[in-house]
């Protein structure tokens, strides 16, 4: 339709003042066409004051913005005719079924795919025959994502929608963004989910009060990842302090749990179990797991950073 | 079971800190201000003896305001008075103040919040009662202070007391059932509104009767006990222990019918809806016809009753005797100038048209509360313009205000007309009347909508708007207040029909008003944040 090489989205030094609280503070975001670009930042850090000032529900203080090469509070009308939009916490009319509202909020935009209607309606296990107020969190957003995803937007704007999805539902919100992103779509996915932005997202932009900290594809962001471990081992490891890679070691003496078979399991070296917690830079875990192994699992967990974590240890680096 | 009981009604004490002070002022205010003017109006006995014959003679104005059961006692005049208007206004307050603390909080999700806390299963019921209660017993307590201040008989006044509030307890029982029932807020105050109009016109009817005719329907009402409690004349200290006893029952009831339903769920179930949207649901206009149609169907429905039952008592105020100048006095001054069927038309139409404000502010004030309740962000995320969503919503306080009004003068002029003949004159002739009060009712829309515009905090102020100017113009003209302060509000200046002349300057300006205020508020709905 367009051969515009000009970003899908494009914001610049972007501030929106509330009273006294500084909401955005400068900032950045670009969006390429036809990518998923995660919008990553802890609560209160503005992700859903930047997406309500590219639907002009709100007028920004200062700064420049576009849109589908258009003006997001001079031309909101037509530009919300090519997106589609699905708030971080749906309200629906308490006398309208979902199918109704999922009709309705697609007519407004100017069209919906009857066919793709029914097949999203059968992957998200949606009723819609079920009144507004009748439908849990997860319910009114898959009402919401239905909504979207039926529709023939260039743009899809997803404002933390998966907050109150089941991890089944999960799973089928990442086919369906990635089934976007093959028919050519723009998806600017707002979230403080890091696996799912992982999962799902070309590029990211990392937001924290109001301004961007952060912007790039995730192998450039990869160096900024941890991932935490928790382990019960048969005996202490040896040589952790010659591996690479390791934050935060903490080793003591295990305070039992299902891994703990008491006296009458003899098969412990010298006896004493070890609780093992750290962080590991992603690309050492192996390393570290043949160490653990050595010493003989009981429990592992492994955990991919938490955006905090990563927000902690970016700072750290800031810092420094 | 009530841990937590203190702690909630603290809470719900402190939301209603603004609401729950100026309803208590009204309330008691009005009593006290209706004792100066009965005063004034009806300085002997002679004139008070006239008074209670024209009213207990005329079924009509026995359906209006009840019978006069002392004519000496001006604290009886003043209860005969108050008790049908004022009753049905505390049980309007306490049905109100009872859903938005039980059902509208379970509906929001906050009363799950709550739950999960240190909150006993009883306790929110409990606090909403209890904030319905501190407004009863505050009304209980002051208006009779107040009457033995102006030097009434103190057991009268009790008594008068006991009956103003127990009306609003009985009714606080019925909202806490009505609660149970119902799945949503709105539905729980339908439920509520329709009970307050039936006790209305139970009394109303009951009284019209009288002892030749089925005045056992008075009994049904609890407006009907408040009347029969008949303070400072042999009073009947039985019926505010009935009233008692009739909320502690509802109550009890509340609480047993709450032990068998879930936390958010209603008793009446939700019916499954279509699955997809009618071919019609595709634009603003139409979402804003399903959000508004219940309300303005209930509505109607409600206008067109009220017109024919005061349309249909007319034939009593004909034989109004000339003499009994006082309450005609009072009508013409309220309302209409030559004819006491004229008049009692034209202070129907105006009561209608103030009644209709309501319903005007409220639909406007519905643009509000999607805006805050993340309902308008989806749609203004689509192909809807900001003005187009507004208008979607404006349709019913401009329109929906107007059908109001048809419905009224219909009903008004069919119930006159099958009683005095001339069906279809008097249909015509009260049809027009209640829909010239049309730009009276318009300025109030447009002054809620100013505020929506460009102060949306303050939109709620509306309703402090609509009541001052409601007080000025129902109490007013009893009160023999001064001219300008009956000029503030629009009412007075509309044409009073039937019998006055029609004059268009006065309706020009109103509508120019409404353009003024409307567009300054659609202006600034243009240019501010949302949410």
């Amino acid at each position: 339709m367009t051969t515009s090489i000009s970003p899908a989205v494009s914001v610049s030094g972007l501030v929106k003042t509330f009273g006294r609280t500084r909401a955005l503070d400068g900032l950045e975001l670009e969006v390429a066409r036809g990518e998923v670009h995660g919008f990553l930042g802890p609560n209160g850090a503005g992700k859903s004051t930047t997406i309500r000032a590219l639907l002009g529900l709100i007028r920004a203080d200062s700064g420049t913005m576009r849109m589908l090469d258009r003006d997001p509070w001079r031309d909101s009308v037509a530009l919300h005719r090519r997106l589609a939009y699905v708030p971080g916490d749906v309200t629906l009319w308490r006398n309208l079924t979902g199918g109704e509202v999922i009709d309705l909020l697609g007519r407004l935009r100017g069209g919906l795919d009857a066919g793709r209607r029914a097949t999203l309606l059968d992957r998200f296990e949606l009723d819609p025959t079920k009144k507004g107020n009748a439908y849990s969190k997860g319910n009114r957003q898959k009402v919401a994502l239905v909504a979207a995803f039926a529709s023939d937007a260039e743009l899809l704007i997803l404002d933390e929608p998966t907050s109150g999805l089941d991890p089944l539902m999960e799973e089928v919100f990442r086919g369906c963004v990635a089934e976007e992103r093959d028919r050519g779509r723009t998806v600017l996915l707002s979230s403080h989910i890091l696996s799912e932005v992982e999962a799902l997202c070309d590029r990211v932009s990392i937001i924290r009060a109001g301004r961007t900290v952060e912007s790039g594809s995730l192998a450039e962001l990869r160096h900024l990842t941890r991932t935490s471990v928790e382990a019960e081992l048969a005996t202490a490891p040896e040589g952790l302090d010659r591996l690479p890679g390791l934050h935060g070691l903490d080793l003591g003496p295990s305070d039992g749990g299902p891994g703990d078979l008491g006296p009458s399991d003899g098969g412990t070296g010298d006896g004493t179990a070890v609780r093992l917690r750290c962080q590991v830079d992603t690309d050492r875990l192996d390393g570290l797991i043949r160490v653990l192994s050595a010493a003989g699992i009981r429990t592992l967990t492994s955990r991919p950073p938490t955006l905090e974590e990563l927000f902690l240890r970016h700072y750290e680096q800031v810092r420094s | 079971m009530t841990a937590g009981l203190g702690e909630l009604l603290r809470l719900a004490l402190r939301r209603d800190r603004i609401m729950l002070p100026v309803w208590i002022y009204a309330l008691i205010g009005s009593a006290a201000s209706t004792l100066i003017s009965i005063r004034r109006l009806y300085p002997d006995d002679a004139s008070r003896d006239r008074l209670a014959q024209s009213i207990n003679g005329n079924p009509s104005l026995r359906a209006l305001y009840g019978p006069v059961y002392d004519a000496h006692s001006v604290g009886a005049l003043t209860a005969w008075r108050i008790l049908p208007y004022g009753g049905l206004m505390i049980g309007l307050l306490c049905v109100l103040l009872v859903t938005r603390h039980t059902r509208a909080e379970e509906e929001s999700g906050r009363m799950e919040l709550v739950g999960a806390g240190a909150v006993g299963r009883a306790a929110p019921l409990a606090a909403a009662l209890g904030t319905a209660l501190t407004a009863c017993l505050t009304v209980a307590l002051v208006v009779p202070l107040l009457m033995i201040a102006f030097g009434e008989a103190a057991a009268g006044s009790f008594a008068f007391g006991l009956a103003y509030a127990g009306t609003g307890l009985v009714f606080a029982g019925a909202a806490a059932l009505a609660a149970q029932v119902t799945a949503t807020a709105p539905a729980a105050n339908g439920i509520d509104g329709a009970l307050l109009g039936l006790a209305f016109l139970l009394r109303a009817c009951g009284d019209a009767a009288g002892s030749s005719g089925p005045e056992w329907l008075v009994w049904l009402s609890p407006l009907g006990w408040a009347e029969r409690v008949r303070p400072y004349a042999d009073t009947a200290w039985w019926l505010p222990a009935l009233m008692l006893a009739a909320f502690l029952v509802q109550v009890a009831g509340a609480y047993l019918l709450a032990s068998r339903r879930d936390l958010g769920s209603g008793l009446l179930p939700q019916r499954p809806g279509p699955p997809v949207g009618a071919p019609s649901l595709r634009s603003a206009y139409a979402l804003g016809l399903r959000l508004q149609r219940g309300s303005l169907y209930g509505w109607t429905a409600a206008f067109l009753a009220a017109g024919l039952v005061f349309g249909g008592i007319s034939q009593g105020i004909r034989q109004l005797l000339e003499g009994s100048g006082s309450v005609q006095r009072v009508l013409e001054r309220m309302g209409g100038t030559q004819g006491a069927v004229d008049s009692y038309l034209s202070t129907m139409t105006s009561t209608f048209a103030m009644v209709a404000a309501v319903y005007a502010v409220q639909t406007v004030l519905r643009l509000r509360s999607e805006e805050t309740g993340g309902r308008a962000e989806p749609v203004l995320a689509t192909g809807v313009s900001r003005l187009s969503w507004a208008w979607s919503h404006l349709v019913y306080p401009l329109l929906g205000s107007a059908v109001l009004l048809a419905a009224a003068g219909l009903g008004l002029g069919l119930g006159t007309g099958a009683v005095l003949g001339d069906l279809g004159g008097w249909t015509w002739r009260l049809l027009g009347a209640a829909l010239v009060q049309l730009p009276a009712v318009w300025v109030f829309a447009g002054a809620a909508l100013a505020l929506f515009g460009l102060l949306p905090r303050w939109t709620a102020a509306a309703w402090g708007v609509l009541g001052a100017l409601l007080f000025i113009a129902y109490l007013g003209p009893l009160l023999s207040a001064g001219q300008w302060l009956l000029d503030l509000t629009p009412f007075t200046h509309v044409p009073r029909l039937p019998g006055g002349t029609v004059t268009l300057q006065p309706l020009l300006w109103l509508t120019l008003v409404t353009v003024a205020l409307g567009g300054a508020g659609l202006t600034g709905l243009r240019r501010r944040d949302l949410g």
